[in-house]
């Protein structure tokens, strides 16, 4: 296996009672996840980037469950692959935090005010480590001042809400590098902070990754923070990768109408935009999808085949994939 | 252990946690020390009928005992019957709540259900019936009058394991691997604590209350032992010729499940973060 994850016809299921079918909110995810690589996951609210990656914890509950016929393989610490969808439990908390790890949204709800920074930190440690207690309170410092978090040593003594959210962040990356997992995931995690403190964070992030060696998934609906921080980007709609493709190809070759409008309605400092451009309409709900393409309804470029057939997923130049009629397919059968 | 201090605090410095704590404190205290205090042992036979004096301050029954000496025991039972009760239930309703709550699915719909079918009962009949099952006595009430305890605290439990349990911090100690237990122990009950707590003193007035009802109908304590419940039921025929013998008992239940009533609500303006300024 030459990737450290792959993802391959991953569908999440909703349970909607026996006498009903399940709803698929995502469905037919293939991600290839390198080492050490920055891989961004963009999509507007409701589109399953959170729920695909919840499932890489193994943390989905009822009534989401994993789709039949989905494959999440990855390749462990000792060598190992390990399909994630079969893990028992034990093994799946194992890799929780040691292997995999996330950064949440909200640093300020992320950490329980009951406790002290070190407690929270030495409770990730003492599940994965025999470490004691001075060794715990050593790496604890360690890890603090390396995510550069100023008097690390008072720090640790405080209770959350002692600390601003960009500090929660900050520990809350700490919390989830200390034991130096492979893959970390992102969700959203400057979205509740302010823009200067966003930049400072990401910094953070990308130094820590090249000293750690450890992949990102970086979640996010915030166009620049993919720009600013990843190599390889997918984007989702409606439960589906629409276009996956490098950075600098979805930037400047955007292929599938959806990322072009995506694109078009950022704004741009000192640009000589007079209205801001949004895409019409709104994302379909789960369950309604109709049997052509998926954002046939929204589309400027919609034609009859859109609403009839489902595209599928083509290559449509090297390293470039987009679900999109007007894409066809460069050689048949390599999607 | 700071924090309990803490809500002590808050709650002394609340008009209506102070009088709900005096009120509770007096009891208790009278309960304990009733063997000191009690001018005659409670089944002590003299001159019946005497109304309230010095020599008998409540006056004494249709066996000439003194009543100011079986209200004091009868505190005792009280207190007993209501503090066990409601640790049975609550015990139980804790267990089965989180286990609801957090684990949710066919164990929360099995759990539930069996709540739902103990709720539809009234449960002053529920508790009857019990009694019935059981037996009469101090222990068979105390157990009826636990299990009638426990969908309540169930119920409460579950609601707030459920909010809890949707928390982003709970969630990020999931993510990091921690497991079941300590998850549940110390991320999750500090949040059911304060609904709880304030469970638990309304609870215990409740089944006080209910102890007296079980009692009045001759299901729960037995004569000659001194509960304010079967004092009530003995003075029944009695009130007539002599009010006294059933006022005692009477304003002592009273007072007693209003001081539980307002301390258990002074304590959930404490408690709730929701409902402060």
């Amino acid at each position: 296996m030459k990737h450290l994850l792959e993802m391959r016809n991953l569908s999440i299921d909703l349970f909607r009672g026996k006498k009903l079918p399940p709803v698929k909110l995502v469905e037919g995810v293939d991600i290839d996840i390198d080492k050490k690589q920055n891989f961004g996951v963009v999509g507007e609210s409701g589109c399953g980037k959170s729920i695909t990656c919840s499932t890489l914890m193994g943390l989905l509950s009822f009534p989401l469950s994993v789709g039949e016929g989905s494959s999440l393989r990855f390749l462990r610490e000792d060598g190992t692959e390990s399909e994630l969808t079969s893990l028992s439990r034990a093994e799946m908390r194992k890799i929780r935090g040691k292997e995999i790890s996330m950064i949440f949204q909200e640093p300020m709800t992320a950490l329980d005010p009951m406790y002290t920074i070190e407690d929270q930190i030495n409770e990730t440690l003492r599940f994965h480590t025999d470490m004691t207690r001075a060794q715990m309170h050593e790496a604890a410092l360690e890890m603090l001042r390396k995510v550069k978090i100023p008097r690390a040593a008072e720090i640790l003594k405080d209770y959350p809400h002692h600390l601003s959210g960009g500090m929660l962040q900050r520990v809350m990356i700490a919390i989830a590098l200390i034991n130096n997992p492979r893959l970390l995931i992102a969700d959203e995690p400057t979205t509740a902070l302010d823009v200067t403190i966003q930049a400072q964070i990401l910094d953070l992030m990308n130094d820590l990754r090249e000293s750690y060696d450890t992949s990102v998934i970086m979640i996010t609906h915030d166009l620049g923070v993919i720009a600013e921080t990843c190599e390889e980007v997918a984007v989702f709609y409606a439960g589906q990768v629409i276009e996956q493709a490098s950075v600098d190809a979805i930037f400047h070759e955007a292929a599938h109408p959806y990322t072009a409008g995506l694109l078009r309605s950022v704004t741009s400092l000192g640009g000589a935009q007079k209205t801001l451009y949004a895409i019409r309409g709104t994302v379909p709900t789960a369950g309604n999808f109709s049997a052509g393409c998926r954002f046939a309804e929204r589309c400027e470029y919609c034609q009859e085949r859109c609403r009839k057939e489902a595209p599928p997923l083509a290559v449509i130049a090297p390293g470039h994939t987009c679900r999109c009629w007007l894409h066809p397919a460069q050689k048949e059968g390599t999607a | 252990m700071k924090s309990f201090v803490e809500t002590l605090r808050k709650l002394w410095a609340d008009p209506m946690g102070k009088i709900g704590m005096v009120g509770v404190f007096l009891l208790l205290a009278m309960a304990v020390c009733a063997p000191l205090i009690a001018p005659y042992p409670y089944d002590q036979i003299g001159m019946r009928f005497q109304s309230p004096s010095g020599e008998h301050l409540f006056g004494t029954d249709k066996f000439g005992r003194d009543i100011f000496s079986r209200v004091l025991y009868g505190a005792q039972v009280s207190i007993q019957v209501g503090v066990i009760a409601v640790g049975i239930g609550a015990v139980f309703g804790y267990l089965l709540g989180l286990a609801a709550g957090y684990f949710e699915g066919v164990v929360d719909r099995v759990i539930m259900c069996v709540m739902d079918v103990l709720f539809a009962f009234p449960s002053i009949l529920l508790a009857i019936f019990i009694s019935a099952v059981l037996g009469k006595g101090i222990g068979p009430t105390m157990v009826a009058i636990g299990i009638v305890n426990i969908p309540v605290f169930c119920r409460t439990v579950r609601a707030a394991v459920i909010s809890a349990k949707g928390l982003e911090y709970v969630k990020n100690a999931k993510s990091v691997g921690v497991k079941t237990w300590p998850i549940l122990v110390r991320h999750i009950s500090p949040n059911v604590v304060a609904p709880f707590t304030v469970q638990v003193t309304l609870a215990l007035s409740g089944a006080i209350l209910t102890e007296a009802t079980l009692s009045f109908l001759g299901m729960g304590i037995q004569p000659p032992s001194p509960s304010w419940g079967s004092m009530l039921s003995e003075a029944r025929a009695d009130m007539a010729r002599a009010p006294w013998v059933a006022l005692f008992p009477l304003l002592f239940i009273v007072v007693t499940i209003l001081v539980f009533n307002i301390l258990g609500d002074a304590l959930r303006d404490v408690l709730d973060p929701k409902l402060k300024v």
